[in-house]
């Protein structure tokens, strides 16, 4: 059945799509879930929509309420769509070297975007959005950094799907962003099929985008409880953009930056798995397409060029 | 033995502006105890008075995240790459 009452219903369920010309061997499997298939286009839809719903359901939100939330993009977006159909006002602090299209997407939705500083990154977006809130408590911040039901939503829907269809999964490979993700997914995995190995693949951005002014500035999402990971993988912009062009030349799968970190790390277990002689079906999630970062260059010309212009970016 | 130690800008006072320095070491604590002796004060900045690394560092062992591999009793090998990083926010 392919009908649906709105597009909210259309969240979830995504394909789950072989990578045979990526995969090492008939052994060792790579395994593509399209998260881009969601109403806004990538995996925070899940989140978004969960979030809501728990913000709802617990009286927090009341028509017309106003929504803060500090983002690098995509979370941004998919409340965005949300609150435009429910009726609420949102806005997004967002640091202001992020794609233009971002920022597009967020105002076509009816969001508002206060910018925040580039040299802060996403923890400055993340101290002022809190900050916003204490000044005007009748804002509602749903905090994806914190907020369990952006964890939860992947542990009632993401994992579930995974098993169902792909039973014999070996590892979950996933970006490493609020953290939501993979705890979500983590979770599910570890209580429903323990042999599963979860594996997060980190952005290592350039130097500006690490630019504090003392470590204690520092930012660890409050979701992360590292006990869920086995295993955590920094992956730079050059070899990431290297596999997100490798992954729709060889494969036909037009992702974003992040899901190139993502397959380089899932790469390097299923070289592993090859050299120890042991079958692997791994898991790579595809947070969401390419649409959104072609005007920063990361498709176009050398992959130098493009590692260059993407420097500085929050490219995940 | 040598392994290359790439340096954060925020900790690059200790280092003199240095981007990357050389360091010896069998494990990631010997290492910041050998790089301690050139680099006044890079260890306590990245290790703390209880031996555990600080909250907001991460360490990573040719890209490995360390606290995955044995903190700071994971082994290092000529030529290895340490890279030093704060923690930021994603999503």
């Amino acid at each position: 059945m392919a009908r649906y009452d709105s597009i909210l219903d259309t969240a979830g369920d995504t394909p789950l799509v072989g990578l045979p010309n990526l995969s090492p061997s008939g052994d060792v499997r790579l395994w593509a879930k399209l998260e881009d298939r969601n109403p806004t286009g990538s995996i925070k839809d899940r989140a978004a929509l969960s979030m809501l719903s728990a913000a709802e359901a617990d009286g927090l939100l009341k028509p017309g309420a106003t929504i803060l939330e500090p983002t690098s993009g995509n979370t941004g977006i998919a409340l965005a769509l949300v609150s435009r159909l429910r009726g609420y006002r949102l806005i997004c602090v967002m640091p202001e070297n992020t794609s233009a299209e971002r920022r597009q997407l967020l105002e076509l939705y009816g969001a508002k975007v206060v910018p925040s500083p580039a040299a802060g990154g996403s923890n400055q977006a993340v101290a002022m959005a809190r900050k916003l809130a204490a000044e005007n408590p009748d804002w509602v911040m749903l905090d994806q950094y914190s907020n369990a039901a952006n964890a939860a939503a992947h542990t009632a829907t993401t994992g579930p799907e995974l098993l169902r269809d792909l039973p014999t999964m070996t590892h979950l490979v996933a970006g490493l962003g609020t953290t939501g993700t993979l705890m979500g997914t983590g979770r599910f995995l570890r209580d429903n099929a323990p042999g599963v190995k979860i594996v997060a693949a980190e952005p290592r951005y350039g130097e500006l985008v690490y630019g504090l002014r003392n470590l204690d500035e520092g930012f660890v999402p409050e979701l992360y409880d590292e006990k869920v990971l086995h295993r955590r993988i920094s992956v730079g912009t050059a070899d990431a953009l290297r596999r997100t062009r490798q992954l729709v030349t060889e494969e036909g799968v037009f992702a974003g930056p992040s899901t190139g970190a993502v397959l380089h790390a899932a790469l390097v277990v299923a070289a592993e798995a090859v050299r120890t002689g042991v079958p692997a079906d791994i898991v790579v999630i595809v947070a969401d397409a390419g649409w959104k970062y072609l005007s920063t260059g990361a498709y176009s010309g050398s992959l130098e060029e493009a590692a260059e212009a993407l420097d500085g970016q929050l490219w995940a | 033995m040598s392994v290359e130690v790439r340096i954060p800008t925020i900790l690059r006072t200790h280092t003199g502006g240095e981007k990357i320095v050389k360091g010896d070491g069998d494990t990631l604590s010997a290492l910041f105890a050998d790089l301690d002796t050139r680099h006044n004060g890079l260890s306590g900045r990245v290790i703390t008075g209880e031996g555990a690394l600080h909250r907001f560092v991460n360490v990573y062992v040719n890209d490995e995240d360390v606290r995955f591999t044995g903190g700071l009793d994971t082994a290092l090998n000529d030529g290895d790459s340490v890279t030093i990083l704060p923690a930021v926010a994603g999503g």
